[in-house]
């Protein structure tokens, strides 16, 4: 059973589905340890941006107001995507390297704790 | 014909039991086609007990004398000015959320118990769920009432239903009512009647009504005395519902007991909005939330489960979580708030350097350690003139549809991360808890309507996030949102109590 439905065979309408997205494909972005940033964000990206696009842009517009973030080493930042240990190529596209719609990608940037280290 | 009284037992049977009928060339499940879907299994509905013992023609009465004394009291606030006498213009605010996320839930309630009172094959379970359906349409009502005062001087109020069917945070109580009325009629009763009205309401209505006697609204409390009487009678046909379901038939226990874990869940997640509205919007404070979780859930609800325990059902799957939250869940929906504020019909502030140190004194285990050092953090960004806003939407909850705000209670700085692919899909949560809830019914749950997402699709407007805000929202952009200090609402407040302005203030301190 994927429902309790009156009505046999129910299903539902995918609300979120790529297609519904003009092209473009939902990313989400966390920085592990930044709560101040409360939650990890939601972009709306075309898949074949260059995963340098994403760092550069995307993710500076985010994340700069944070202090840490001019002290981040870019050679030095954990990368998961969807859970799992993620080593990105900076010009190869989101799609390419498996960052398809809805995938989340967390950025760890140890010794970079937040706000007097309190994971904010 | 004799017009003899009939005594109270003889009229209680005419006016419920007797109105009942033999079916005689309609089938049953023609009637109640809704009855058996759900795999509850009824065997007798005359064993249901009628927990109101109340007939309408007694009902009518009572409420009408209820609702004499309530808007006497509300006329002589509006008359008195009662809006200048509240603690701070900061604590309406609090009131803005309820009329905005709560009130319409009980729109939304009545209309849940009105359909399930048609659906109920048992006459007894049917006239309650008028009785509440009436009741819950009373509560908007007069809530709408008790509050209309405050839209006349205060802004945020103006478009509440539109903003409610609209707004990103108020899809949160939005999608939980859609979630239960859109189940069948014995997963409402017992998510509304049981889980919400029974286990959880307390956690409600006291700290809203407790703050609003705290911070001198005579116009909320006053309703909450009115309504005081109509949750005792919800709370006993929250009961009734279980027992009964449990007594019919031991198939009916796994399928109670899923549901108490899911709304149970559901539910806490709701009060997030609840926590930090005792925690951060009332300058008089009553208790903390973690004070009221430990007295109305664990105390209360550990004393009903244990009364359970003997039908075989345990506490909800998730209690463990939700009680580990209860140091942080306040502090957590309070950064969200503060992170959107910009996007938000009511405002946002940071507390006062008092109030920070009740925050500590209340949770010494968490306040400074991961929460005081962001919060100082925003005040000296908004001393500096450049007051802190997430200029990015926030990811959501594919199921309760917060922002994922919420942290892992092994880890308490790392945000708590689910992921589910469903169908070639991936949907993401923000716990177990959202998690198995999706999992077990996911046709119905990739249906959810999430704000992001929609403005994302384009069918909120635009192009710009102001467009979605002002036009699609109807936010009044500077006026409705954004921080209180410097907002309209701060500055008529100051007038009216000859108070300086925060550039006053400044002046006189250099």
């Amino acid at each position: 059973m994927t429902v309790a439905a009156i009505t046999p065979d129910y299903t539902g309408e995918r609300r979120d589905r790529l297609e519904n997205f003009h092209g473009n494909q939902i990313v989400y972005v966390g920085w592990d340890q930044h709560l101040m940033f409360c939650s990890p964000v939601a972009f709306t990206l075309a898949p074949d941006t260059p995963f340098s696009t994403l760092v550069d842009e995307v993710i500076s517009g985010a994340f700069s107001q944070h202090p840490d973030f001019a002290e981040i080493d870019w050679g030095k930042v954990q990368w998961h995507l969807n859970n799992q240990p993620f080593a990105p190529e900076r010009d190869k596209s989101l799609i390419e390297q498996g960052v398809d719609h809805k995938s989340i990608i967390r950025m760890a940037t140890p010794g970079l704790d937040g706000i007097k280290g309190s994971g904010s | 014909m004799s017009n003899r009284k009939i005594n109270m037992k003889e009229k209680y049977s005419l006016l419920t039991r007797d109105l009942e009928w033999e079916y005689s060339y309609r089938d049953y499940k023609e009637i109640f086609p809704q009855e058996e879907f759900e795999g509850i299994k009824i065997t007798d509905w005359s064993k249901w007990e009628d927990p109101f013992r109340l007939t309408m023609d007694a009902y009518w009465k009572y409420q009408a004398e209820k609702e004499k004394k309530l808007y006497a009291i509300l006329d002589a606030f509006a008359q008195n000015n009662g809006q200048q006498n509240v603690t701070d213009a900061r604590y309406v605010n609090a009131i803005k959320l309820f009329l905005t996320g709560i009130s319409p839930g009980e729109h939304q309630a009545a209309m849940g118990f009105g359909h399930v009172g048609r659906q109920l094959g048992g006459v007894g379970a049917r006239v309650a769920c008028q009785m509440q359906a009436i009741d819950e349409l009373r509560h908007v009502q007069t809530q709408i009432h008790a509050m209309s005062h405050y839209n006349k001087f205060f802004d945020g109020f103006q478009d509440f239903p539109h903003m409610h069917d609209r707004v990103w945070y108020l899809s949160v109580p939005k999608s939980f009512f859609d979630d239960a009325r859109t189940a069948g009629p014995f997963e409402y009763m017992v998510a509304i009647g049981f889980s919400f009205e029974y286990v959880l309401t307390n956690l409600l209505f006291v700290p809203f009504m407790s703050g609003a006697a705290y911070n001198g609204d005579m116009a909320t409390v006053t309703f909450g005395f009115s309504a005081q009487s109509d949750e005792a009678r919800h709370m006993t046909l929250g009961l009734e519902i279980i027992k009964f379901l449990l007594e019919q038939h031991p198939d009916n226990v796994p399928i109670v007991q899923r549901w108490i874990n899911k709304w149970f869940w559901r539910g806490t997640r709701m009060l997030a909005l609840v926590a930090m509205m005792m925690d951060y919007m009332l300058p008089n404070k009553v208790m903390s939330w973690q004070e009221a979780w430990e007295v109305y859930f664990e105390e209360a609800g550990g004393s009903l489960f244990k009364d359970l325990a003997r039908y075989g059902i345990e506490m909800p799957a998730y209690a463990k979580t939700a009680i580990a939250e209860k140091e942080h869940i306040s502090h957590q929906a309070w950064s969200i708030f503060y992170n959107y504020g910009h996007a938000a019909a009511f405002h946002t502030w940071m507390p006062t350097e008092e109030e920070m140190d009740w925050l500590s004194e209340k949770y010494p285990n968490t306040f400074d350690k991961y929460y005081r050092p962001r919060f100082e953090k925003w005040r000296e960004m908004e001393a500096a003139g450049e007051r802190f806003y997430n200029p990015t939407l926030p990811m959501l909850c594919q199921t309760c549809q917060i922002p994922m705000g919420f942290t892992d209670m092994e880890d308490p700085t790392s945000t708590s991360y689910r992921q589910s692919e469903y169908d070639g899909e991936r949907y993401n949560f923000c716990s177990d808890g959202c998690k198995d809830i999706f999992d077990y019914e996911p046709e119905k749950y990739v249906q959810s309507w999430l704000p992001v997402h929609q403005i994302y699709q384009g069918n909120c407007g635009g192009p710009d996030i102001e467009d979605v805000l002002g036009d699609y929202y109807k936010i009044n952009l500077g006026v409705d949102n954004m921080d209180f200090h410097g907002s309209p609402d701060e500055q008529r407040w100051n007038a009216w109590h000859n108070l300086p302005s925060a550039e006053e203030k400044l002046k006189r301190a250099s």
